[in-house]
């Protein structure tokens, strides 16, 4: 199987004061389509950084990140947008709907920014808010929702546009156990179901093991990549 | 691009914000205002004089004279005429005998048939007719509602009674404002030789209103008048010359009172970014997940570019519906001031301009966030990061977005006020305000983080760290609120100096009445009264008329005749009233030469001394002579010297001062002044002086010091009216500021009173934060408007100007006080109520 996401040589600096801070340093991996993958480390490791470069919200001092066989370097901001609209689902830890827009709406962003037809994309938006379970709460606004709500919403709209990959950074880690456990089934329970590739960002290493593979970020190196077989994962 | 979807998002976006939104555009709404009521007004007035441009004049020509008019001029007018009304204008004592009262007066005396255009509007309004033929008297209405006077009453000039048959409401072609200086009184010319006051030194003006005799053509009349005016002394005036100085007059007033009503735009276009900065700053995630999900950045922009717009259109057109409506009122404010009926009507180009120039002044102020918004990083979805949206921009960018704001300022400037340099000057001087305030920000930003002693409590430290912390509203308040104080305390400031300079009554060394055109047989007894009435003659000055007969032996005629002359027409033709005395007095300066006190032979050149500002005016150097036509005798001199003349004071001065020893057998007559101890006093004197001297006029300097405040009154008040409209702006653009800060003032004062910080505690550092941005703006703008009333002194009025500290002192205590409540109310609600029933309410 092919890789869906290509990093090579993956340098990312900032500077800090008069000082040069390395937070992603030459990492290289690949991730087959389908699979899906969880990036662990201690805090201030670079997983968050790394997650944004290969989503292509940020870009690489050197280095290359190529999606779905697209570098993504060349590309201009708007051009990287377009990919990720095409191709990239995004959950966050902080969920990031849009305070002024309903749930169907947040949901519906993706699809209308393709400018699909809206009766079409409502219906979509719809279903997917029913998935989720969330088929009653539909014109609630952001702060009309608990936190799980919230996030269940922002699983839907990362599922709309059916991405070929999912980036999903601390997706339960603003969440009580129980509402995280939720959250957990539905991400990779809706990753199936649309068989997307997963990146996961995550402290939680009982949420990481149920991942096809596991990547250890320490001080901006690859530490340890475990790659896991099926079997292993469900038993 | 997906314009629908970007429609869309817009729509949806600003539901939950239209209330913000709405203060936003408030801050567009009285500035748009200001604009469309006085170019809508601009518009009515103009057309108001092209509809009554004959009614200005009352005639299709008035010509007029010092003296009788010379024959030629009086064929030339019989042929192109056969309606001609003459009138005698001049000065004078009128005594109303009911109230036991005497005021300096503008007496015409008519003889029918003017005004043939327009009528003069009287009350009861048979007056105008009836006057004539009973020998009545018009008076002014404002005189005789002064003095409780009605119709039936008596007005004396010189030695005449009329009986006063009606009040004087308007005459065609005169502002009621032209009453100000003295009331008007008009009379029958028929018998007003009987005043006695023809020959007895008052100066008179022939007047000559003329109707054309069909088929006319006017530009024929003027060019035939320009041609005797070479010769002769007279001026005419036509209609169209003075629909021009009408026009003229009301656009000058018009551009100015515009330009002020613009900077309250400017001001609501300040707010306006600003908002947007503070609205885009809570936008960030959104426009970053927007971004994250696939949105483009030109997409994002134009999400928040449809609001602006779409908000600048909505404050436009309520400005617009507002300015429509004060429009309403400004006639009440001017109408002392024009001398046409102003018919009101909506004028639809000024409401489109208003509306255009709403919308653009909003869109071209919010491009500096706007534009910040496409390089807002999807990457701030991860990362929430406090970013400033103004370092986002490059220093190209923000060259180029000045350049645009400066061009369009410029542009407006330049379409309003038809002239390029003026704009130009206007936007650099408003735009130095800008810096200077914006410079002061930084400073107070700086100084506070800076100088906050850690040994003051904890609401007077954190009192001032608010001033530089982020969201802190300092530059904001100090820019709109500073430059709307800068503006109104400048109008005050200069008003009060321009009072300050002629109010020289309560000086005990100066005169505060004055008494001309004494005759030579009267100032003996003049002077008694003033004695047995126990006051100080002050100056008793001797006066003789004379006119100029050559000057540096050229012959006048031949001066007037040179159209390359430098010397000024009104300075060669005028009569001069020159005195004569053997040394200078206070108010005289000697510039150059040597003042000679007295000469015994008269066969030589007479040694003058002539003021410096006339040399100017008559092309003379020290030493030139000029000959004087002294009432028929030629008196040949040499200007011995120069002076400069403080004109300011209530004293006689004079152009031309000659030594003793000449002009004393010379028919003259005297200025008296004197120094009352009383305003009753003063009233008294007058009294007794015109019922012995009906010729002799008073001019009492707390009288003219009443009049010229009301005049400065009137006009200051039309100026701060418009000015009013900055000030206004202002305290919006601080309400917004203070509104969408609300979020974060909420969450500090739940914070700390979770944390343990009682009510008093939280109010006590809110209060110390709106005092020192109210005192910090007060003080720049009084500072910059102390300027500015300095440099107006020096440069135009050639005035010292000493700052007047109880306005000063007034104006900080106002202003504070005005930011202090907007402030408050801004918090209102926060602090007697729990702090998680606010969190709730608040939706934080």
């Amino acid at each position: 199987m092919s890789n869906i996401l290509q990093v090579n040589n993956l340098t990312r600096e900032f500077k800090s004061g008069s000082k040069l801070l390395t937070v992603v340093n030459n990492i290289n991996f690949g991730i087959e389509e389908g699979t899906s993958c969880a990036i662990v480390g201690p805090s201030g490791s670079g997983k968050t950084t790394l997650l944004g470069l290969c989503a292509g919200l940020d870009r690489p001092n050197s280095g290359e990140v190529i999606l779905r066989g697209v570098n993504l370097n060349p590309l201009s901001e708007d051009d990287r947008a377009s990919v990720r609209n095409k191709h990239v689902g995004f959950v966050f830890q902080t969920f990031q709907l849009v305070p002024t827009l309903t749930a169907i709406e947040n949901v519906m962003v993706p699809l209308e920014l393709r400018g699909e037809g809206t009766k079409e994309v409502r219906i979509r938006a719809k279903e997917l808010l029913e998935e989720v379970g969330l088929g009653d709460r539909t014109h609630h606004y952001p702060t009309q929702l608990s936190g799980g709500e919230q996030q269940r919403v922002a699983i839907a709209r990362a599922f709309i546009n059916e991405p070929k990959i999912l980036f999903a950074d601390e997706p339960t880690g603003n969440l009580d156990t129980e509402t995280g456990e939720y959250i957990e089934k539905l991400i990779f329970d809706l990753n199936e179901k649309q068989q997307t590739t997963l990146v996961l960002v995550t402290h939680d290493l009982e949420l990481a093991d149920k991942c096809d593979r596991i990547i250890k970020i320490k001080n901006g190196y690859v530490d340890a990549d475990i790659l896991k077989t099926k079997t292993e994962v469900i038993s | 691009m997906n314009w629908s979807w970007v429609f869309k998002m817009a729509w949806r976006d600003s539901r939950s914000n239209r209330r913000k939104l709405f203060l936003y555009m408030a801050a567009i709404i009285v500035g748009v205002a200001a604009q469309v009521a006085i170019t809508s007004f601009r518009v009515n007035l103009n057309s108001s004089i092209n509809d009554q441009a004959k009614e200005l004049l009352g005639a299709d020509l008035e010509v007029e004279r010092n003296s009788e008019f010379q024959p030629e001029l009086v064929a030339y007018l019989d042929s192109i005429s056969f309606d001609q009304s003459k009138m005698l204008a001049f000065t004078s004592m009128a005594s109303f005998p009911k109230s036991g009262t005497t005021r300096l007066s503008q007496i015409s005396a008519m003889d029918g048939g003017f005004p043939y255009y327009g009528v003069i509007e009287t009350e009861p309004s048979i007056a105008s007719e009836t006057y004539l033929k009973e020998y009545g008297a018009l008076v002014d209405q404002t005189i005789l509602t002064q003095l409780e006077l009605v119709p039936g009453d008596s007005v004396k000039i010189g030695f005449i009674t009329y009986e006063i048959s009606g009040a004087i409401i308007d005459v065609p072609g005169q502002s009621t404002a032209s009453s100000f200086f003295g009331p008007r009184v008009i009379i029958p010319l028929v018998g007003v030789e009987n005043t006695g006051l023809l020959e007895r030194g008052s100066r008179l003006e022939h007047k000559m209103y003329v109707k054309y005799l069909e088929g006319i053509d006017p530009k024929v009349v003027e060019e035939r008048l320009d041609a005797m005016n070479d010769v002769t002394d007279f001026r005419f005036d036509d209609v169209e010359e003075r629909r021009e100085e009408v026009g003229e007059a009301i656009s000058q007033l018009s551009n100015f009172l515009n330009l002020i009503g613009f900077i309250a735009l400017l001001l609501g276009g300040i707010g306006i970014a600003s908002s947007i900065f503070v609205y885009i700053r809570q936008k960030i995630n959104t426009v970053a997940l927007l971004r994250c999900v696939g949105a483009s950045s030109d997409q994002t922009m134009f999400i928040y570019l449809i609001q602006a717009t779409a908000m600048g259109f909505v404050g436009a057109f309520i400005g617009a519906l507002l300015g429509t409506l004060v429009q309403l009122y400004l006639p009440v404010l001017v109408q002392d001031f024009i001398p046409v009926d102003i018919e009101l009507f909506i004028s639809w180009g000024s409401v489109f301009t208003g509306l255009a120039t709403g919308v653009v002044i909003s869109l071209i102020f919010a491009l500096f966030p706007l534009i910040a918004v496409r390089k807002i990083s999807p990457l701030f979805t991860l990362r929430s990061a406090e970013i400033n949206l103004s370092k986002l921009l490059s220093i190209p960018t923000r060259i180029i977005l000045f350049g645009i704001i400066g061009i369009a300022i410029t542009g407006y400037a330049w379409f309003m006020l038809n002239d390029l340099k003026a704009a130009i000057f206007f936007t650099i001087g408003f735009a130095f305000c800008l810096l200077l305030l914006a410079g002061f920000s930084v400073l107070v930003m700086k100084a506070s983080r800076k100088f906050v002693p850690t040994g003051w409590s904890y609401e007077w430290r954190q009192g001032l760290a608010n001033l530089y912390r982020p969201n802190n509203q300092t530059t904001t308040l100090l820019l709109t609120f500073g430059l709307g104080v800068t503006l109104i305390s400048s109008l005050y400031l200069t008003q009060d100096m321009l009072l300050g300079t002629i109010n020289f009554s309560g000086e005990d060394d100066l005169p505060n009445l004055a008494l001309f055109d004494i005759q030579y047989d009267q100032n003996e007894g003049v002077n008694s009264i003033i004695e047995e009435n126990g006051l100080e003659i002050m100056q008793n000055v001797p006066i003789v008329t004379m006119r100029l007969q050559s000057v540096k032996n050229i012959p006048l005629e031949e001066i007037l005749a040179d159209t390359s002359r430098n010397a000024r027409r009104w300075a060669l033709n005028r009569e001069y009233r020159s005195t004569y005395r053997d040394s200078l007095i206070d108010t005289e300066t000697l510039e150059s030469g040597k003042y000679i006190s007295s000469v015994e032979n008269l066969n030589n050149h007479v040694p003058v001394s002539v003021s410096t500002d006339l040399m100017e005016d008559l092309d003379v150097a020290l030493g030139d002579t000029i000959v004087w036509d002294v009432q028929g005798i030629p008196i040949p001199s040499y200007i011995a010297s120069t002076r400069t003349v403080n004109w300011q004071t209530p004293q006689p001065n004079f152009f031309v001062v000659f030594p003793t020893g000449v002009l004393e057998p010379a028919p003259q007559f005297f200025a008296t002044t004197v120094r009352t101890t009383s305003r009753e006093a003063s009233v008294s004197i007058q009294q007794q002086i015109v019922q012995a001297y009906p010729n002799v006029s008073a001019i009492d300097v707390g009288q003219i010091i009443s009049t010229i405040r009301e005049f400065l009154d009137k006009i200051t008040f039309i100026i701060q009216f418009i000015g009013l409209f900055s000030i206004i702006t202002g305290l919006i653009v601080l309400a917004g500021s203070a509104a969408t800060s609300r979020f974060q003032r909420i969450r500090e004062a739940v914070l700390l009173r979770t944390l343990g910080a009682k009510q008093n505690q939280v109010v006590k550092i809110q209060i110390i934060e709106y005092v020192l941005l109210g005192v910090m703006a007060a003080l720049i703008g009084l500072t910059l408007s102390v300027g500015a009333s300095a440099l107006l002194g020096y440069f135009y009025f050639d005035i010292e100007f000493i700052p007047n500290f109880v306005i000063l002192g007034t104006e900080v205590v106002i202003l504070v006080l005005l930011v202090l409540i907007i402030g408050l109310l801004n918090t209102r609600g926060i602090h007697t109520k729990p702090p998680l029933e606010i969190l709730r309410a608040e939706g934080l």
